[in-house]
């Protein structure tokens, strides 16, 4: 319950604050995004397996979205941002994909 | 967190539940990715397709620019030069449609074709009698001629040109390209008039020889003499301009 709550607050905060992104940010947030996104889908299942602990949550949801940001911000350095920034779009789309079967088994039982 | 079998009967129950720490920290989490999401979709929104752009990308965006601004410029001299030449070439044509004109003009009142008006003087010539006719006449126009006369009428009615042809008329009169004279003649003629009159008045010359024959010449000096008749040229023939072929 809180928890829904929480997400439309958040997005309720995002739409009414309309902040714009810093400009160092730009290049991250997108991948940041979409790396909590798989933490959250991640949460997601294992809350249904009946295994979710909110130490590894937060865990998961900051590590993912630190490594993303890195291997974006080495890429960028490396001068294979934009390659590097797909290939993490492309797991972490994986990912989420996979994590969404398996809540949908559960939930549909199908 | 009761131990329920199945993993959607544990949803509901987390979702009717207000809810234990796990949810709290999720709640949080989650509200940081709902904002950050919404943020990144509004900032995706805007254009600013270059604000995040990469220095490579960027690099390539500012020499395709500047390919197409070279482009564009050279497209701009190409048309600048072609609009000039243009107008170089109007303008050298509406200076010669403008030569052309003074030219025509000039050759129509040499040629008798263009009415005319300007300084002259105005010789009234009675016959007195029947003795004034042709040889009298062409004696004073050779004279008006030789003293400069640039457009000569005859009574009003006939321009005196090269190809004017006088005859003596049985009885009285002449006939001066067709047309019936019939006296008194009056010479229009324009040009310096001072040269006009003393051509015409110089001893033995005009006047004595009119004045001989019993008639009598009167000159005026007119500051503006109109010739009003015109001829109509007839093309040529035989001749044609030499080596303009």
């Amino acid at each position: 319950m809180i928890a829904a709550v929480g997400l439309l607050l958040g997005v309720l905060l995002g739409i009414f604050l309309q902040p714009t992104v810093p400009v160092w940010l730009d290049p991250y947030l997108p991948i940041a995004v979409v790396a909590a996104l798989d933490a959250v889908f991640g949460a997601l299942r294992a809350f249904l397996d009946g295994i979710f602990d909110d130490k590894v949550f937060v865990v998961s949801f900051v590590s993912n979205v630190l490594i993303a940001a890195v291997i974006v911000y080495l890429g960028d350095k490396l001068g294979v941002g934009g390659q590097l920034s797909t290939g993490v779009i492309v797991v972490l789309g994986i990912r989420i994909f996979s994590n969404v079967a398996a809540i949908r088994r559960h939930i549909f039982h199908a | 967190m009761p131990e329920a079998e199945d993993g959607r009967a544990r949803l509901l129950a987390a979702l009717r539940r207000p809810g234990s720490r796990g949810q709290a920290v999720a709640a949080v989490l989650l509200a940081v990715l709902g904002f950050a999401a919404v943020t990144q979709v509004r900032s995706n929104g805007r254009d600013d397709s270059y604000v995040g752009a990469r220095q490579g990308d960027l690099v390539q965006y500012i020499n395709s620019l500047s390919l197409a601004s070279q482009r564009a410029e050279n497209e701009i001299a190409r048309l600048q030069g072609t609009r000039d030449a243009l107008g170089n070439d109007a303008q050298s044509r509406r200076t010669a449609v403008e030569r052309a004109r003074e030219q025509a003009a000039t050759l129509g009142i040499l040629a008798g074709t263009v009415p005319a008006v300007g300084p002259g003087i105005r010789v009234r010539i009675t016959d007195g009698g029947s003795g004034v006719g042709t040889n009298q006449l062409l004696d004073g126009l050779q004279e008006l001629r030789d003293a400069g006369a640039e457009a000569i009428e005859l009574n009003d009615q006939v321009r005196v040109v090269a190809q004017t042809s006088l005859q003596d008329r049985s009885g009285r009169g002449v006939v001066v390209d067709g047309t019936v004279l019939e006296p008194p003649y009056v010479i229009d003629a324009i040009g310096d008039r001072h040269t006009l009159a003393t051509g015409l008045q110089f001893a033995r010359g005009f006047t004595d020889e009119v004045e001989g024959v019993g008639g009598t010449v009167a000159i005026k000096e007119l500051p503006q003499v109109q010739v009003g008749s015109v001829v109509v040229p007839k093309p040529p023939r035989y001749a044609e301009p030499a080596g303009s072929r």
